[in-house]
């Protein structure tokens, strides 16, 4: 019989803080300034230079780590990591080694109907490096120091996840937990989210640990699973073939869907971690983590059981409105407004996702207000507009966030329920077509069909076609 | 001298920091490392049982900056010195990592 292996992943992930500026100085953060343009001696590293810390970042890593359950660090340190590369002007990068700010948390994940949890060893403030453009004609790399110095937060993970779903799944609960609190917009394509995969295959119930190696360059979900299968895969015939796995760091190809050793432990880097002279140690009291368990909104699991209770709708629309913070804030928001908990969840539910997925957009991106939407949702309800405009409105809508009322207002959209008006509209309709009228008379009931089809029109839809059609009947009856 | 330090480590140490140092040059350094060894040896003679490694020698925590952008387009000063320069950027030898 073939033996069974395990396979045993755990995970470094790289967070990209939301703050204005940088993690020791005022340079901005904001993506895509042309090259080097939010730059300072500080962050391109220039002799004499001070770095101060951004307390929004200590505040956002405190909020992280109290939302994974971890003990903050009441004395904390950064380290000098030092490493030599084009994209790091410092020749070090200031991270947390010795006293990283939170440690012994751990997330709750669901794959399928079971739960587990997964630990989470520690968590660290450090600074992301500056960015590096090949320019495969002359064989050259630009270096842009723009986002040199953007605060990031690594989280490092126990190896407790045996399968590429359950580390989707932890990636998952940890952009929950991070959108939630405003921390970092976490988008993984765009880098804001980065994944190392460490991963070791071993014989099913041995209790040690295989060789492991890590992999680098995921950047998408599809990526980080294609990764996993392909790395287990080639460590499990190296082990069948009695050949041993070397630890070493692999850069993932997913074009090639094949990784590639970038270094091995013999050529491993010597950090020279040393305590960094420049910082002066951050301490953590009991007052100043109360505040901010006290800012703490309600994360995902909360809010995800109090709309089971609160609000008449399914779990499914329920765990798909709750997978982005701006998706529930609308929904609380707008189902307070109009008292209609259910059409705010359906306009959500159908035509906010079809717009999103035609636009490419993430829920996090959609412009409309809450109030609007539930402006929309009683003009609706009170039968101002029919089916058809409000669809049409709330593609207006979508698109620029505009006022639905004073939208139909100014466009002449809401249903007329002035029966003089629709009368007069109707004999015209009947005059201008006398042979439908005529068929109709005549037993050919799809004949009245274009008649209610003209009359729509002439309306320019803004008739109730059920009115439209029971007036009809009246006056040819 | 208490500490040795072999041509491996001499050769490890030059791969680190990326430096190509002829025979000559290796010799001296070798020599130069061997005394800052020595040095830390001497340090080790003492006795530190219980006491706390210092990273800081004035009693102060807690310094921050408010989350606010004051700094504008730094971008002429950092490039000041840019041996090579293309697209507003530094350009250097092909690095892929």
């Amino acid at each position: 019989m073939a033996k069974q292996y395990e396979t045993v992943i755990g995970l470094e992930v790289h967070v990209e803080l939301a703050t204005k500026t940088k993690i020791f100085c005022s340079c901005s953060t904001s993506f895509g300034g042309a090259p080097n343009t939010h730059t300072c001696p500080v962050c391109t590293g220039m002799p004499g230079s001070l770095p101060v810390l951004n307390k929004q970042v200590v505040e956002y890593a405190i909020a992280i780590g109290l939302a994974a359950n971890c003990e903050i660090t009441r004395m904390c340190k950064f380290d000098r990591k030092n490493y030599f590369y084009p994209d790091n002007p410092q020749n070090y990068q200031i991270s947390q080694l010795y006293l990283p700010i939170a440690r012994n948390g751990y997330v709750e994940i669901e794959t399928g109907d079971t739960k587990k949890k997964v630990r989470i060893h520690e968590m660290h403030m450090e600074e992301d490096a500056g960015k590096l453009v090949h320019d495969e004609w002359d064989d050259t790399s630009i270096v842009d120091y723009n986002r040199s110095g953007v605060p990031l937060v690594e989280i490092v993970s126990e190896p407790d996840m045996r399968s590429a779903d359950e580390v989707l799944a932890y990636l998952e609960k940890l952009r929950l937990i991070i959108q939630y609190l405003g921390a970092s917009d976490c988008k993984l394509q765009e880098g804001s989210m980065r994944a190392d995969v460490n991963l070791s295959v071993r014989e099913m119930g041995s209790g040690k640990l295989g060789t492991r190696t890590e992999m680098k360059n995921l950047n998408s979900f599809k990526a980080i699973a294609r990764a996993i299968e392909g790395e287990r895969q080639r460590q499990i015939e190296l082990l069948e073939e009695g050949r041993a796995v070397v630890q070493e760091t692999r850069r993932w190809d997913d074009n090639k869907e094949y990784s590639y050793a970038m270094r091995s432990k013999e050529d491993a880097q010597d950090y020279r971690y040393f305590p960094e002279p420049d910082l002066v140690p951050i301490v953590i009291d009991e007052a100043w983590i109360e505040k901010i368990k006290m800012m703490q909104p309600e994360l995902r699991d909360e809010k995800l059981a109090r709309y089971k209770k609160e609000y008449d709708i399914p779990e499914y629309d329920a765990r798909i409105i709750t997978e982005s913070k701006r998706m529930a804030d609308i929904f609380e928001k707008a189902a307070a407004i109009c008292n209609n908990p259910k059409k705010v969840s359906n306009w959500l539910m159908v035509e906010t996702l079809r717009l999103l997925k035609e636009s490419g957009m993430e829920p996090e991106g959609i412009r409309f207000s809450p109030e609007n939407l539930a402006k929309l949702v009683k003009l609706t309800d009170s039968g101002d507009i029919n089916s058809s405009v409000a669809k049409q409105v709330f593609v207006k809508m979508f698109e620029e966030n505009i006022d639905p009322e004073s939208y139909v207002k100014e466009h002449g959209l809401s249903t007329v329920s002035d029966e003089g008006e629709l009368l007069a509209v109707l004999e015209q309709v009947i005059a201008d077509n006398p042979q439908a009228a005529a068929d109709y008379k005549n037993g050919k009931e799809k004949a009245l069909g274009a008649l209610v089809g003209q009359t729509m029109k002439a309306m320019r839809g803004k008739a109730d076609p059920g009115q439209v059609n029971r007036r009809l009947k009246e006056l040819l009856g | 001298m208490a500490n040795k330090i072999s041509d491996e480590t001499m050769e490890y140490v030059g791969i680190l920091a990326k430096l190509r140092l002829s025979d000559e040059e290796k010799e001296n350094a070798k020599s130069d490392m061997e005394k800052m060894l020595d040095y830390i040896d001497t340090l080790n003679e003492l006795d530190t049982t219980g006491v706390e490694p210092m990273s800081h020698v004035f009693p102060v925590n807690n310094v921050f900056r408010e989350d606010i952008v004051e700094n504008g387009d730094g971008s002429e000063d950092t490039l000041a010195n840019a041996p090579l320069k293309k697209e507003q950027g530094f350009k250097v030898p092909k690095t892929i990592g």
